[in-house]
């Protein structure tokens, strides 16, 4: 946006005008000090955390001796799956009424819009108190890794939505046009013709949403419960990586696993990031 | 044919109920939630329960003014902090930003957003809490305060929560910065004015509603926050006596003491639950319109 003005240019501009240098200053102070805290936060984390991370920290099992975090790596990955199970199938169905079938200007679309947004306001404890209320208790399924997945699949469910229905909306009408030119039928255009040219951003959406599971711990605690080990089947309690983390930096004993979890942790985030976002510097090229 | 039809038919139908999941889980969750806080706020008494400066569950007094008030601080603190910084940073981003390094920069504040608070808390205990007790231990010495506390205070859960927010603000203010149509920036330059007069006097104004909007999601991120807040604020549930002193939100309340909480007690969590739900709704309210007024301009 700027226009092509020389250094000196600039700097005669900024002689004359003091107030707009020391506005200038202070802009780029803000943004120093964001991307300050955020390379601080990382390096910090990781040159504390990588000298802790040993091989026993991967055994399978964990013991008072040894806190490993094997479980609680295991439990995340079934975690993540079962949500995604619940929520994807869910959230991409709703996404394909919002925009293929449903009347624009409908009243009852503003409704879904409106709770659909409410959703993604909801605090993770407030999703975990009802997860508790409602899978724990009146479904009478226990601390389990089942009432935590669903639990984590209502609060993932907004994001999966909104994220399809971004790139539902971005095929173009042509392709629809095309199809049922050729003589297809509404469901067989979903399937056969937008669906798969949606498939790059409802992909980022997922993986946004695997981020959010794997760093969640408030809307788990009181649904999937803290228990240290692999549950034997999914109605059994157990702690994913995050809350496995907070669990050891809040017993205060094993400080030294806390940081080896924290790096684990920041570097699944990371990852997880970037696959999004390589995913979706895929789809706008395209 | 006939049959062609009704599969059009049925998997219309399924994808509505798919639709109709959100509708039924906020309809779930705002029933589970009321129905068990609202008899204990009854039992307790609404005035008390939300006026009550004292929380011992013990002595079955329940008051949740001091986690009101505590929640309000912190997140007011979280603002003061958060918002300069994340305007400054979106104006950064969307008017200084060299275009080589804007996609790493925009990618960082996604990271920054994707960070586990858990993660934030961890960081906020091995790092800040140690400042900040090294900070109250200075200002005593200089007879500033009395007494210098531990480090796990109010500043500490205001400074991390501060850093927990940028990314809300920058994002949405950043998106505003930029809906704003480039001739206002170009007349405003026209005029005579500098880049940095016309950005502040112009193109933000402009982008009011949008830079609010994103300030009140801060406001939300802020007051729901629950895992780094515990890590780092002291939760002593008493009213907030300083800055430096420890301090406890509603969100703490519930997830320190849910695990063993029972009968009155434990629906006096959940009441506390639908309290912070309320705000909540609020807020989200709050920004519907704002947004709603975005469109209509």
């Amino acid at each position: 946006m700027s226009n092509q003005t020389t250094f000196g240019q600039k700097l005669k501009t900024y002689l004359n005008h003091p107030g707009s240098f020391i506005t200038m200053l202070l802009v780029m102070l803000g943004a120093i000090l964001t991307f300050s805290v955020l390379i601080f936060l990382i390096i910090y984390i990781l040159i504390n955390g990588i000298p802790y991370i040993k091989p026993s920290l991967f055994s399978f099992h964990y013991t008072s001796e040894n806190a490993s975090l094997m479980p609680a790596l295991i439990n995340t990955v079934i975690m993540t799956l079962l949500s995604l199970l619940i929520a994807v199938p869910f959230g991409i169905f709703a996404a394909i009424f919002l925009v293929e079938y449903a009347k624009r200007g409908n009243k009852f679309m503003n409704v879904i819009r409106l709770t659909t947004e409410t959703l993604s306001g909801i605090p993770s404890i407030v999703y975990g108190l009802f997860g508790m209320l409602f899978f724990v208790n009146t479904l009478g399924w226990g601390f389990s890794l089942l009432a935590g997945a669903f639990t984590l699949a209502i609060m993932i469910l907004p994001l999966i939505m909104r994220q399809t229905e971004e790139s539902l909306k971005a095929v173009p009408d042509s392709y629809r046009e095309g199809s049922f030119g050729l003589g297809a039928g509404k469901l067989r255009t979903v399937f056969r013709i937008v669906l798969p040219s949606a498939v790059p951003g409802i992909l980022a959406g997922i993986i946004l949403a695997i981020g959010r599971i794997v760093g969640e711990t408030a809307a788990l605690m009181y649904t999937a419960g803290t228990v240290a080990k692999v549950p034997s089947s999914i109605m059994g309690s157990g702690r994913t990586l995050a809350v496995h983390m907070y669990n050891l930096s809040s017993e205060g004993l094993y400080m030294d696993q806390a940081y080896a979890t924290a790096v684990i942790l920041l570097v699944l985030v990371v990852v997880i990031n970037s696959i999004s976002s390589v995913i979706a510097r895929k789809l706008t090229k395209a | 044919m006939k049959s062609k039809a009704w599969t059009e038919k049925f998997m219309q139908g399924v994808f509505f109920i798919a639709a109709c999941t959100s509708v039924l889980a906020v309809a779930l969750i705002c029933i589970f939630l009321f129905a068990n806080g609202i008899p204990a706020m009854k039992e307790i008494g609404f005035v008390k329960f939300l006026t009550g400066t004292m929380w011992k569950p013990n002595n079955k007094i329940f008051g949740i003014l001091p986690m009101i008030v505590g929640s309000i601080y912190v997140t007011a603190g979280a603002i003061i902090i958060g918002v300069p910084i994340g305007i400054l940073t979106s104006v950064f981003m969307a008017m200084y930003c060299p275009k080589q390094i804007y996609k790493p920069l925009k990618a960082a504040t996604e990271l920054l957003a994707g960070i586990p608070s858990v993660v934030y808390g961890f960081f906020g205990l091995v790092v800040l809490v140690p400042v900040i007790r090294d900070l109250g231990q200075t200002m005593k010495n200089a007879g500033l305060v009395k007494s210098a506390g531990n480090g796990s205070s109010m500043l500490t859960a205001s400074v991390l929560l501060g850093m927990m927010i940028l990314p809300t603000i920058i994002g949405t203010t950043e998106a505003a910065i930029r809906a704003v149509p480039t001739h206002y920036y170009e007349g405003s330059l026209a005029l005579g004015a500098t880049h940095e007069r016309s950005i502040f006097k112009v193109v933000i104004p402009a982008a009011k509603s949008g830079v609010i909007a994103g300030i009140v999601l801060g406001i939300g991120r802020a007051i729901g926050e629950t895992m780094a807040v515990i890590m780092i604020a002291g939760n002593q549930p008493r009213m907030p006596q300083g800055l430096l002193k420890g301090i406890r939100t509603l969100t703490a309340n519930i997830v320190i003491e849910m695990g063993y909480a029972t009968d009155l007690h434990r629906e006096a969590l959940i009441a506390t639950g639908v309290v912070l739900f309320v705000f909540i709704l609020i807020i989200n309210f709050s920004v519907a319109l704002l947004n709603r007024g975005k469109d209509r301009e």
